[in-house]
């Protein structure tokens, strides 16, 4: 749990300088358009960036069902990332418009 | 009932060869205009517009601020000042107080007698509605309340707090509106006013409130009640009983018809033509008979 959140701290660090990080996989990008996340189901590793993007003209939000994460308002062409360093599911909808919905499954073990 | 639209545009033109649909406890009557007009000294009259969206940058409306100075210029030029104008919620696109502060400036502009706003989901996006309610709160302790205005007893409610599926009233709002029906005559002409519709409208797009019977239960004894929503950028109207919804139109853009599209949203629509899908909308209250004519006026 710690080692692991050290090593993503490490590589937000190498992120941050360098822009790129060693053997870390690429972010990955959730369309936002026409009212849905595109793909509603996601499967990522842990440590794994999600990148999301708003299509429409209407703002959406990226807020997880428990509220553990929220976008806050994204207009169109905002982004909103998030690093997921835990394995887990997470369920997420638009505030807006909560027929949005999806579902980031974080794979992986934690050590 | 779902009156086709353009037929309905046509009938509701306030101006011109218009009709005025009355409302009375015995349900929708349609008159001719002049009829309406040669009466005017016993009628109060009061404005809803709706989902004005400043902020809103899309191909659906290019001008939102334009648009809305234009319904705001033709509220202005009735022929009887307005008793109050409501604005039934999505006053900002994006809950920036940029957004509010340019609302809040051009409201102040429309002649009337007072100004009331309910929120809509836009404009309580990051903080619960903390700015909004700052800025067109009525100083109430919860974020609805009532008044009595123009012959009628008006609630003025929140439901985008908390949505799920549709719009939500909550329990605590509920209870409040059963005390505070309860102080009421049968015979008072009952205005609800809520942004997201307050019936069934199409709840496959959050185009409901989720415990909106509960509320018409509350309504039921009234002779005579009007429900005034927007959200859904168009002109709508169901009659049930004693009570009648009617969804109006934005100052923005227009949205498909219920189910017409994959998805709801701004919609584009010919240039040109994007007035004719715009609007104001008047009630004139008949003092004595508490007969209730609605009037939606296109803004082009």
């Amino acid at each position: 749990m710690k080692r692991h959140f050290f090593s993503a701290l490490a590589a937000a660090g190498a992120l941050a300088t360098a822009g790129i990080t060693l053997g870390a996989t690429p972010p990955v990008h959730v369309a936002i358009d026409n009212y849905a996340f595109k793909a509603p189901t996601i499967t990522v590793g842990v440590g794994s960036t999600v990148i999301w993007k708003n299509g429409d003209d209407d703002p959406h939000t990226v807020t997880a069902d428990d509220n553990s994460f929220d976008s806050s308002g994204l207009d169109n062409g905002a982004t909103y990332s998030r690093t997921f360093t835990k394995p887990g599911r997470y369920a997420y909808h638009c505030k807006l418009h909560p027929f949005m919905k999806g579902v980031v499954i974080v794979a992986g073990s934690n050590s | 009932m779902r009156v086709k639209r353009a037929k309905f545009l046509e009938c509701m033109a306030w101006c011109g060869t218009g009709v005025v649909y009355s409302l009375t406890a015995s349900g929708l009557v349609g008159r001719a205009l002049a009829d309406s007009l040669s009466t005017p000294l016993s009628a109060l009259s009061f404005v809803q517009i709706s989902d004005s969206h400043v902020g809103f940058h899309g191909d659906a409306n290019p001008d939102v601020l334009g648009s809305f100075q234009h319904a705001i210029d033709k509220i202005n030029a009735l022929p009887m000042r307005p008793e109050f104008v409501m604005h039934t919620g999505d006053v900002s696109h994006l809950s920036k107080s940029t957004q509010f502060d340019t609302a809040k400036q051009m409201l102040g502009t429309i002649k009337t007698g007072a100004l009331y706003v309910v929120p809509g989901e836009h404009d309580i996006i990051d903080d619960r509605g903390a700015q909004f309610f700052q800025m067109f709160g009525r100083g109430s302790r919860a974020p609805w309340y009532s008044f009595d205005a123009a012959g009628v007893h008006a609630l003025a409610l929140t439901n985008v707090l908390d949505i799920t599926k549709g719009g939500i009233l909550g329990r605590d709002q509920l209870e409040w509106a059963r005390k505070d029906l309860a102080g009421q005559k049968n015979s008072v002409p009952i205005v609800v006013f809520a942004h997201i519709p307050l019936y069934a409208v199409y709840p496959p797009w959050g185009w409901s409130t989720d415990d909106y019977t509960e509320l018409l239960a509350m309504l039921r004894r009234f002779d005579s009640v009007t429900v005034l929503n927007g959200h859904i950028h168009q002109v709508f109207t169901k009659t049930d009983g004693n009570v009648t919804f009617y969804s109006a139109d934005s100052t923005a853009f227009p949205q498909p018809a219920p189910g017409s599209a994959p998805k709801p949203g701004p919609l584009k629509v010919p240039a040109g033509e994007l007035g004719k899908h715009l609007g104001i909308r008047t009630v004139n209250v008949q003092t004595g008979s508490h007969a209730i004519a609605i009037a939606d006026q296109p803004l082009s």
